[in-house]
């Protein structure tokens, strides 16, 4: 039997290396921007030469965090077990890294932009 | 065994007589001190903590006193440099984060209804670091010796040894050991947390505790090593003359400032989630109901951890970086406020939706939440960097980061002091002394503090032993002094509680009527643990699962017994808690203290520049260490599998990715390659700085292409002949493994003399740049991973030869695979960057 994409996504392996999937976005978003301009305005003495790379750097970023908790959301709302979801079954177990997972995302979606204000808006070095 | 068996009293008392046969304490004047078990070694632990505060607290008060008026002459200001000094490092470094792993190692156990922690004997070992390096670097006041640069230690003034004396030695390698039994600490506490849950734990219902143990264990393998490796350029500063931190010869003192905050500030958080987390399980208690939103702890304790990462240049705003960097970190310090404040909703909303039973720990949560709010809110203010120009090294900041401590650290220890001692003792503490404690510590703490705000922006500068009348802070400045007596008043009110507990009643099992693992113990503290290792259904088992405690207690559980006369545990998965293996635990033994003992004279005769004596200090550690590797560890059973109860039977012996040896060497190795990537960080750092670099002139062309490829070849045939030792054994090829083996073994020390040859050929003087200096620093560390390399090569051929290696129990050579992908990893990182790097550039 062909899965559908929504059960394929639902039935997706979650560990707990998917659960710091979108903070480990953040922390490479967020070192690449400071390490590049940092390397910049010291070796080169000028800002970065494509400023839109920030842009398509954070868009990139951005997707994939959404991405993540686009799917730890449909996982998340996988039926089975009746509420509150905090019993010791495979389903609640999923739920809960799956909650968790999109609660990161949530941040991290915050983290990016909050970093990004400033490799778009300040375009110098000093 | 079936499970009607449990009911027979018989049966019970004396699988009861076995286990405590099993677990007894040594016992004798000098043997006790040999104990492992985590309720004997975490005490220690904590008493010893407990004592550096005081300590710490009685040098805050003699700093407070000599404050109290301008113009006062008490101390001196070099006394007064000791003084802050002291303070401040003894505070962070052998008080917070050593009672994180104190209190951890006392409840981590009784939370996971394990019967110990995977390595026990790894907890004494970092016991007996911690009490040789605290008492090492306190006791330096009394020969006036202290470290006299303040707790971060900014080159050059530390540096030069003709600005700062013997104490920076003091600091850096005193605190540098303790730095390394911390490292042990959060291996043993990870493994703890991921591999030694009781079966059904699955990860959705770890207590929140145990969530936040794992995070800021975590944190501790990323933070802690780049401080190591500014240590180690420190040290060779200021023992050997390689000017990293000098800008004369192309160094640059804003490197250690990089290195030493990217442990520090994440470090402000590994020691205030810990506390969040004796609120996650004290709250819930009072609130007699389960915690409300769980994910969003997770949440904020994962948010949290990865964000602290980010923040560290925001102590640097004043040292003329680009505005932009500085706008990174602003951005970002700003952004740790939101996972902070979920976590305390998430306890608020707890203590709402609940029925509150206003108890003395309740009233330390709640009034610590109070102070470290505020404390936060000035974090808010000083993470804007405008506004932290103006308060810089002001008493701004000092009233700053002491609410956050105070808050955030020191109330919530006494709150779960107050809560734990019945955990501990059996017995209660006093509800009036504490309540009466708690409400003169929460006027003095704001007493204090709050007016230290007010100097800082009148002008009073931190660090200054003494200020002129005409500045007009000093009614300022006496109600601080005022207020930090009146808070050492309430922490002499708690001890004297503690004093008198010895002659109160026991209070009864659970007296809190808690319902999480630990309120398992009973008033006597039987040295076993639990019982019986349960099978977890709910968050809250004493709660929710019928007749729980009983079942435990009567041994229907898992593991009830200890037929063969072993320590052991069970092994569970990380996800969702399968068992999957018992292992024996280690026992009692002298060899944990002697190898702390060994290795702590290694870091102190190098203090005092006795090189001799400290090789042979390393030479004793490493004999040591081998002898209870031998001895202890990776023990072939004699049998292969037993039962546990319920028709489950395990084996008693894994190795691989599942077994709690290869977690630790993994994650050892983790913290291993973050203090490498500070050193290479270095290397970049300075190219940054420097317009032409690698520099070119007589004692800076180096070190070539050659040797640094020979060595590269050397790490790979040794990782190959290791990888595939592994293998050919696994399939029984025992002599074809050993021979590779020992090809291994010379390919490594090969690696040794190739890794040096390259800078020494090209005669590199590193003492007359950076840029030698750091080629050598990175080669040497790598050529000192290919002579460990060899190191373990030989022990388990060794292991192999002796039959303690088999193709069947193979956990020496898999351990070892794990370290050889790390030094491959090394060896290429560090070659690539000496030989190609100048050739790039």
């Amino acid at each position: 039997m062909k899965l559908t994409w929504g059960q394929r996504v639902r039935e997706a392996r979650v560990t707990l290396w998917t659960l710091i999937v979108p903070p480990t976005v953040w922390a490479v978003h967020f070192l690449t921007c400071y390490l590049w301009v940092a390397i910049s305005c010291a070796k080169a003495g000028a800002f970065p030469r494509y400023p839109w790379a920030f842009v398509a750097g954070t868009v990139a970023a951005l997707a994939i965090i959404v991405a993540s908790g686009v799917i730890a959301w449909i996982q998340s709302r996988r039926p089975g077990d009746p509420p509150p979801h905090d019993k010791g079954t495979d389903n609640d177990r999923l739920r809960f890294l799956a909650v968790s997972t999109m609660l990161l995302a949530a941040l991290s979606f915050v983290g990016v932009v909050f970093t990004a204000v400033p490799a778009v808006m300040l375009t110098d070095c000093r | 065994m079936s499970l009607h068996d449990q009911d027979d009293p018989a049966l019970r008392k004396a699988q009861e007589e076995r286990l405590r046969a099993v677990w007894e304490a040594p016992k004798g004047l000098f043997f006790r001190w040999t104990d492992v078990n985590n309720n004997r070694v975490g005490n220690w632990y904590v008493v010893t903590a407990f004592g550096f505060m005081l300590f710490a607290g009685v040098l805050a008060l003699i700093m407070r006193t000599q404050l109290a008026v301008p113009d006062n002459d008490l101390v001196s200001a070099n006394t007064f440099n000791q003084l802050f000094t002291l303070h401040g490092s003894t505070m962070m470094f052998l008080f917070a984060v050593p009672m994180f792993e104190a209190v951890s190692i006392i409840l981590l156990p009784q939370l996971l209804a394990a019967r110990d922690l995977p390595f026990p004997r790894l907890s004494a070992f970092g016991y007996w670091s911690f009490l040789i390096g605290g008492v090492f670097v306190s006791g330096s006041i009394f020969f006036n010796a202290a470290p006299d640069g303040g707790w971060f230690m900014y080159p050059p003034l530390t540096t030069r040894t003709d600005l700062s004396g013997l104490g920076a030695d003091i600091w850096m390698l005193g605190l540098s050991f303790i730095e390394v039994s911390s490292v042990a600490a959060a291996v043993e506490l990870i493994v703890g947390v991921l591999k030694c849950r009781p079966p059904g734990m699955r990860l959705n219902l770890m207590p929140l505790y145990a969530w936040y143990i794992l995070v800021v264990a975590v944190m501790i393998l990323f933070a802690f090593p780049p401080l190591i490796a500014g240590d180690i350029l420190f040290e060779l500063e200021r023992l050997l003359n390689w000017p990293f931190f000098d800008a004369e010869r192309g160094g640059d003192p804003l490197l250690w400032q990089h290195l030493f905050w990217i442990f520090g500030h994440p470090e402000v958080y590994i020691v205030f989630l810990p506390s969040i987390a004796l609120f996650a399980m004290l709250v819930p208690t009072f609130a007699q109901r389960h915690l409300l939103g769980y994910p969003w702890i997770v949440l904020a304790a994962v948010g949290t951890a990865f964000l602290s990462f980010g923040l560290w240049v925001h102590h640097m705003f004043a040292t003329g970086l680009p505005n932009i960097s500085l706008a990174f970190f602003s951005a970002a310090s700003e952004a740790v406020a939101i996972p902070t404040a979920v976590q305390i909703f998430v306890l608020i909303g707890t203590l709402w939706a609940g029925r509150v039973v206003w108890s003395t720990p309740l009233l330390y949560a709640v009034g610590s939440l109070a102070i470290f709010v505020i404390g936060g809110l000035t974090g808010v203010m000083v993470a804007i960097a405008p506004f932290d120009w103006q308060a810089h090294d002001t008493y701004f900041i000092v009233a700053h980061l002491h609410y956050v401590l105070i808050g955030g650290t020191l109330l919530p220890l006494f709150g779960g002091l107050y809560y734990y001692w019945p955990l501990v003792t059996g017995k209660k503490l006093s509800d009036r002394m504490g309540r009466t404690a708690f409400w003169i510590m929460f006027a003095g703490a704001n007493l204090t503090f709050f007016p230290m705000h007010l100097s800082g922006m009148f002008g009073m500068p931190r660090r200054v032993f003494t200020y002129p009348a005409e500045l007009g802070i000093g009614g300022l400045n006496l109600m601080s002094t005022v207020g930090a007596y009146a808070f050492a008043l309430g922490v002499l009110i708690v001890c004297i509680d503690l004093f008198r507990s010895p002659w109160r009643q026991k209070a009864g099992r659970n007296p809190w009527n808690a319902g999480t693992l630990e309120w398992l113990v009973t008033p006597e503290n039987e040295n076993w643990g639990v019982r019986s290792v349960p099978l977890i259904e709910s968050r809250y088992p004493i709660w929710d699962q019928p007749d729980f405690v009983k079942k435990v207690d009567e041994g229907r559980f898992f593991l009830p017994d200890a037929e063969e006369g072993r320590r052991e545990s069970i092994i569970t998965t990380v996800l969702d808690s399968r068992p999957i293996a018992v292992i024996r635990l280690g026992t009692p033994s002298v060899l944990p203290m002697l190898t702390a003992i060994a290795l702590g004279s290694v870091f102190i005769l190098t203090t005092y520049h006795l090189y001799m004596a400290a090789l042979v200090g390393a030479v004793a550690t490493l004999g040591f260490v081998v002898a209870w590797l031998w001895t202890g560890t990776g023990e072939i059973p004699e049998k292969p599998e037993k039962p546990i109860g319920h028709g489950i039977t395990l084996p008693l012996y894994i190795s691989g990715s599942s077994s709690p040896g290869w977690w630790a060497m993994f994650i050892t190795m983790m913290a291993d390659a973050t203090a490498f990537s500070g050193l290479v960080f270095g290397y970049f750092f300075y190219w940054t700085i420097h317009p032409e670099f690698p520099p070119s002139g007589p004692g800076l062309n180096g070190p070539g292409l050659f040797w640094p490829m020979v060595a590269l070849g050397l790490a790979a045939a040794g990782w190959a002949a290791t990888i595939g030792a592994r293998e050919v054994n696994a399939r029984g090829g025992t002599g074809a493994a050993r021979l590779l083996l020992a090809i291994g073994i010379v390919a490594s020390m090969a690696g040794i003399a190739a890794g040096l040859a390259g800078p020494w050929t090209s005669d590199l003087v590193p003492e007359q740049h950076v840029y030698p200096a750091i080629v050598w620093t990175l080669a040497i560390w790598t050529s000192a991973h290919s002579g460990v390399a060899a190191i373990m090569q030989s022990y388990t051929l060794a292991r192999s030869v002796t039959g303690r290696l088999t193709p069947t129990y193979d956990a020496e050579l898999r351990n070892i695979s794990v370290y050889m992908h790390f030094m491959l990893l090394t060896a290429a990182v560090t070659y690539l960057t000496i030989g190609l790097f100048p050739v790039l550039a």
